[in-house]
């Protein structure tokens, strides 16, 4: 199996090899800019991988329960849910539109039938339950079957109406909207693991909520300046720790990490620990702080490790160190001696997210012409992998990629002057429990299998 | 220039070919290597030799680093991953004499997007430059296109609907660390007061010529007296706009960074400029800056040429010889009216 790639490096624990499973989106060289794919996120149990895009539109797929027939095909994801989470509005007060992108998804955890979560856009929160409905009562008293009121006088029976079944409709319903509390684009929110509160962080400010209460927010972190004048770094990423309730840390656009206790005062505007790296100063140039500033942080399953993405590289942070991180992995190093080209046209400022497995051994980000990289923290390897169409045969094995950066090009290498800047992936996310990866891009979704060995 | 264009062949190896053009052998500048460089006269155009900076001053070294700039302050004609096609021009830069090909442009050196000479007494540092290292000259105006091209991202950044302050913030930060780097290097100079009003049209466009512009229709702009004395032209003409509120961005910082300096005044006097368009007369000349500000910016640079020196009417003139070099309005689909550019710009001085 390990050589079946062409002898490229399984990536993932006990040699993985990833395949083809699905893919999702419209075919069309023409993208549409509303079908864009913002933001992807499994749920707890991975049964669920909800998508959200520039259009507001919310997509949920889900899980097919496995099919004794077909043993060896592991469950596909089929669509669930489609609703239109955020509408775009105007801001009347600043004569500014607000879009209606999706930024960001987060899962509830499940505790009854009902599945609920998180989505928001620029300025506004939603929570939303999804619910099914399988059964439909029949033979009210007071109605009749096409809901016309029965004249009350000709009724001369009661009868128990009684529940038959009906083809399975998924219904999505907002539950509640938190708004009116940034003034600065949200980036990101985070459910806290006491599973009543969740935080969400714009550019300069960051609330804590209850998901009950509405109308109002407790803000945490407020890091603007008396004097807007003296601004020079904003928030860019936060994440509440996934067992310590009272713990969260928030990314800044210099690079550097604070972790925040909330039991130390209302207002966390001290961090309890300071997490970053000191600057090479052999590299340099007009654009290190362009490239440091963190695009994504996200803390492992187990709550030791936290993991930042930033331009070129990928770090993983061990709480207990602030001074450096534990490790290092270049995403496209390759790209380093094009940082002008990529400041001019605007790809410098792209955020890429990042992910870890469901058991923390492997971590995964994405990069251009459709790239994604992964690397296994035990093996110490790396893969680069292709979402395309051209690999998208059922079970076909994704073969490694190679960016050769300079002298001669081999075979099946690609020049990096031919890579493809606007097909980037900025957004994947990983099975809580399998190795099974959802990457979104552009419009398309691509899910990902490791082959059953 | 697309008159220009016509008269030229490009073939699928992307080499210009025209009867009668003659090859030249390769000639080198500062960061790159130029590979081809192919000249012939057009159809009733001055012979080359006449012209006094024809393309055979290309090889000689005291003209190489001047030459160079002329050519690479104009958007190249034709961008592939090989290589990088430029026009050649004569003097009164209406004709084409010429096409420069150019490979192995080494990534960073932003000449194929254009970019503007710092200062004009340069002539005499190039030439030490030249003597000495290339690699000075080059990193100065590598430096200068990377301000240029920032400022450019910044007032972008201020008509977008909603600004991404973040990106607007890196972008700031970059310009302050510029600005740093060359007031320690001496480079960043304030303009001599006798250099307003001379009009040497064989002197590269930069952006002092925008400073001085600015500064001869000063008697004709409404006196804003907005902020402090010290950035009186930031936002000129907004009356809703409080003193007390004038400099509330990102973007302020940069002017406020630095006021120990005394070299601001150039710099800040060309994004006084830039934020003047805003009260201009014509909505669709404004919609053109912001539309189309790669060429339109380079292109202001031949207009002013013209225009310095010459009598001003008052700052509409400007603005209007602006319009004319711009390609025209669209029209009916310009949706930006002023009211909303005034709320724009409100957004970027409020909290």
């Amino acid at each position: 199996m390990a050589g079946a790639g062409g002898g490229g490096c399984p990536a993932g624990g006990n040699d993985l090899q990833w395949c083809f499973s699905q893919v999702k989106g419209a075919i069309d060289e023409d993208v549409a800019e509303a079908d864009i794919i913002s933001t992807v996120e499994f749920n707890y149990s991975g049964d669920l991988l909800a998508t959200g895009d520039k259009g507001g539109r919310v997509v949920i797929f889900q899980r097919e329960q496995e099919n004794k027939g077909r043993p060896h095909s592991r469950g596909e994801y089929n669509v669930y849910s489609t609703f239109q989470s955020h509408e775009p509005e105007f801001d009347y007060l600043k004569s500014l539109e607000i879009e209606e992108k999706i930024n960001k998804i987060r899962w509830l955890p499940q505790q009854n039938a009902a599945h609920f979560l998180l989505s928001t856009n620029d300025k506004t929160i939603k929570l939303w339950k999804i619910s099914e409905r399988d059964k439909r009562a029949e033979g009210y008293n007071l109605k009749d079957e096409d809901g016309r009121l029965r004249d009350p006088f000709r009724i001369t029976a009661l009868r128990v109406p009684i529940l038959k079944p009906m083809d399975l409709m998924v219904e999505a319903s907002p539950r509640r909207i938190f708004a009116n509390a940034h003034t600065y684009h949200i980036n990101s929110i985070s459910v806290n693991s006491d599973h009543e509160t969740y935080l969400s962080a714009d550019d300069l400010r960051i609330n804590l909520w209850h998901l009950e209460i509405t109308d109002r927010s407790f803000n945490i972190v407020d890091i603007k300046p008396v004097n807007m004048e003296e601004l020079t770094e904003v928030i860019t990423a936060a994440e509440f720790h996934p067992h310590q309730c009272n713990v969260f840390v928030y990314s800044s656009s210099k690079g550097t990490i604070r972790l925040c206790d909330m039991r130390s005062s209302a207002l966390c505007d001290r961090h309890a620990k300071f997490f970053e790296e000191p600057e090479d100063p052999s590299s340099r140039s007009f654009f290190s702080e362009i490239i440091s500033s963190i695009s994504d942080v996200k803390f492992s399953h187990s709550g030791r490790y936290m993991m930042t993405r930033d331009y070129l590289s990928v770090k993983v942070w061990d709480l207990n160190m602030e001074s450096r991180p534990v490790e290092t992995h270049q995403v496209h190093e390759y790209l380093r001696s094009k940082l002008c080209s990529l400041y001019e046209n605007d790809c410098i400022f792209d955020k890429f997210e990042c992910c870890w497995s469901g058991s923390d051994s492997a971590i995964m980000t994405g990069s251009y012409n459709n790239f994604f990289r992964m690397f296994d923290r035990n093996t110490r390897r790396d893969v680069t992998l292709e979402a395309s169409r051209e690999n998208s045969k059922p079970r076909a094995s994704l073969k490694p990629r190679k960016v050769c950066t300079g002298g001669k090009r081999k075979k099946d290498e690609i020049s990096v002057d031919s890579l493809d800047f606007n097909k980037k992936i900025l957004h994947t996310a990983w099975h809580p429990a399998e190795n099974i990866i959802a990457v979104a891009a552009t419009n398309n979704l691509y899910i990902f299998q490791d082959k059953l060995n | 220039m697309q008159d220009a264009k016509s008269r030229f062949s490009i073939s699928r190896e992307g080499t210009v070919s025209r009867k009668g053009a003659r090859k030249c052998p390769p000639a080198s500048g500062p960061g790159f290597q130029a590979q081809t460089l192919y000249f012939t006269p057009g159809p009733g155009a001055a012979a080359a030799a006449d012209a006094p900076r024809g393309p055979q001053a290309l090889l000689q070294p005291p003209c190489l680093p001047v030459f160079w700039d002329d050519i690479f302050r104009r958007p190249p004609e034709r961008v592939t991953e090989a290589f990088t096609l430029f026009c050649l021009k004569d003097l009164s830069q209406e004709r084409a004499c010429g096409w420069l090909k150019v490979v192995g442009m080494r990534q960073g050196t932003m000449f194929a997007r254009g970019l503007k000479r710092k200062s004009a007494e340069d002539g005499e540092d190039v030439e030490g430059g030249l003597a000495g290292t290339q690699a000075t000259p080059s990193y100065s105006l590598q430096r200068q296109s990377l301000l240029d091209m920032s400022l450019v991202k910044l007032q972008l950044c201020h008509m977008l609907v909603e600004p991404n302050l973040c990106r607007s913030v890196l972008i700031a930060n970059t310009v302050r660390q510029i600005q740093e780097e060359m007031t320690q290097d001496g480079t960043w100079r304030v303009l001599a007061p006798q250099a307003a009003g001379r009009a040497p049209l064989d002197r590269l466009v930069s952006t002092e010529i925008l400073c001085r512009s600015v500064r001869e229709q000063e008697g004709e702009r409404p006196a804003a007296d907005v902020g402090d004395g010290r950035t009186p032209g930031l936002v000129p003409g907004l009356s809703a706009v409080p003193s007390a509120q004038a400099l509330r961005s990102p973007q302020s910082s940069l002017w406020e960074v630095d006021s120990s300096r005394e070299n601001r005044g150039g710099f800040q006097k060309s994004l006084d400029q830039i934020f003047e368009t805003l009260e201009s007369k014509t909505p669709g000349s404004v919609e053109e800056l912001f539309s189309d500000v790669d060429s339109s910016y380079y292109d202001l640079d031949a207009v002013l040429t013209g225009m310095v020196g010459s009598t001003q009417s008052g700052h509409g003139s400007g603005l209007q010889a602006f319009t004319a070099a711009a390609t025209p309005p669209p029209g009916s689909s310009c949706r930006s009216d002023l009211g909303e550019l005034d709320h724009a710009v409100e957004i970027l001085v409020e909290t």
